[in-house]
């Protein structure tokens, strides 16, 4: 009996109660008009045991379903009148259980159809494919992925630049208008090349302090790309 | 004049929505809507004659250039469309959405047994579904609808073109139903005055 219980957790994995209770009227190959009660209440049972024995956290739909079964046995077990026009009570169960199948079978049909995106598509690229190419799609870094760069950076640079005494003054100030400027005529500057272009450590780190300054005063922004892991440099529109 | 079937060639081809007939009719004032809709046909008639990959259908209450689905694998060669699946579960709660639309968010989890509120977020996100408003009743619950997008996607001309569910009582075998769809993900939003 569980081993029974056990292959059908194998090869579905129910969403809800109605899918399971489809379920079971498909393998049990009942009549959904004529549903023995009895039957698939129990089975239905047996299942939510199982479920329980294996620890899992059975949803409350579960069991308001399991209720309803039980509910429904129960009043077919009462006599009833001849001249009563009282419906089947697995009127219940049946009919929400038919419009879930129309329903299940209509988004069948709506799958079937030939989609735009997916086998028919129309002109404007954007409709269709993702907003440009999906190697361009970017996301933002935080400081710490920054000075984690630079960090890299630093470590990379041979020891003879490290020990070159830089002798002229050099202001983030100063840096920082040199950036501007290099960004309004690029568009955009590579973290990494720009600084594997400075000569000694004390201008990396002046220009590395530029871009936080610009960066903290909205002046600049900083992605990274997310499958070189560039980290570029662009200047925002000023307000 | 050029010939009149070039014309409204020439206005599909710049279209990024599927054109509406009002729309050809405003821009051809002197020409009337038999005409247009003649000229239409042999239009369609043509592409299909020509069986080249391309032909002009009706969607969403206009009509649109789109590919033939015989092209799709070589178009997918060149525009790398970001596809997402969509789950059966997603599917099952768009179609309820369809097919008894205005419907509020109890009405699909009865039918479904199963809580949608995910679901109904991320159908919203995707512009397949929208709010229509609020339903009168204690609590005021959210109803929803799909959208003029949903159709572009699934090829239909309006909501009556929906295809009509089919009555089962013949359950079949015991079958895993693992149907899953491909999706661009990322769309634009097109306005929706009429689904």
């Amino acid at each position: 009996m569980f081993s029974d219980i056990y292959k059908v957790q194998l090869e579905n994995i129910f969403e809800g109660p109605m899918d399971l209770l489809i379920y079971l009227i498909r393998k049990n190959e009942v009549n959904i008009y004529d549903i023995p009660i009895s039957l698939i209440t129990n089975r239905y049972l047996e299942y939510i045991e199982w479920l329980k024995a294996m620890n899992v956290d059975i949803a409350g739909d579960f069991l308001v379903m399991a209720a309803t079964l039980i509910h429904i046995k129960s009043r077919m077990l009462l006599p009833v009148h001849e001249d009563s026009d009282e419906e089947d009570p697995r009127q219940e169960i049946a009919r929400p259980l038919l419009e879930y199948l129309r329903m299940k079978s209509a988004a069948l049909q709506l799958n079937e159809r030939e989609l735009l995106g997916e086998h028919t598509f129309i002109r404007s690229p954007a409709k269709t494919s993702g907003a440009g190419n999906l190697q361009d799609r970017e996301i933002r870094v935080d400081l710490f992925e920054l000075i984690q760069a630079f960090q890299r950076i630093i470590d990379n640079l041979s020891p003879d630049i490290a020990i070159d005494v830089v002798a002229e003054k050099l202001s983030i100030k100063d840096r920082m208008i040199e950036l501007i400027w290099l960004l309004k005529d690029r568009g955009s500057l590579i973290f990494q090349e720009l600084i594997l272009s400075l000569d000694g450590k004390i201008e990396i780190i002046i220009t590395f302090l530029a871009i936080l300054e610009m960066v903290k005063r909205n002046a600049a922004s900083i992605i990274q790309h997310t499958d070189t892991g560039n980290i570029t440099l662009y200047l925002n529109e000023s307000p | 004049m050029p010939e009149l079937k070039s014309i409204i060639e020439s206005f599909l081809f710049v279209s990024e929505e599927p054109l509406t007939l009002e729309k050809m009719k405003l821009a051809l004032p002197e020409t009337d809507v038999k005409a247009i809709k003649e000229a239409i046909q042999m239009l369609k008639d043509e592409y299909d004659h020509r069986k080249g990959s391309i032909c002009l259908v009706e969607v969403a209450g206009g009509y649109q250039l789109r590919t033939r689905p015989e092209y799709a694998d070589w178009i997918r060669k060149i525009i790398q469309p970001f596809a997402q699946r969509l789950s059966p579960a997603a599917l099952e709660t768009l179609a309820i959405i369809a097919y008894k639309q205005p419907i509020m968010r109890s009405d699909i989890e009865h039918i479904r047994g199963v809580d949608a509120g995910g679901i109904i977020r991320m159908l919203l996100d995707r512009k397949l579904i929208k709010i229509l408003g609020r339903k009168e009743i204690p609590g005021r619950p959210l109803i929803y609808a799909t959208t003029r997008h949903f159709l572009e996607i699934f090829g239909l001309r309006d909501i009556k073109d929906l295809p009509v569910p089919k009555d089962i009582s013949d359950l079949g075998k015991p079958t895993v139903e693992a149907h899953e769809m491909t999706f661009p993900n990322n769309f634009i939003p097109t306005p929706d005055e009429n689904t």
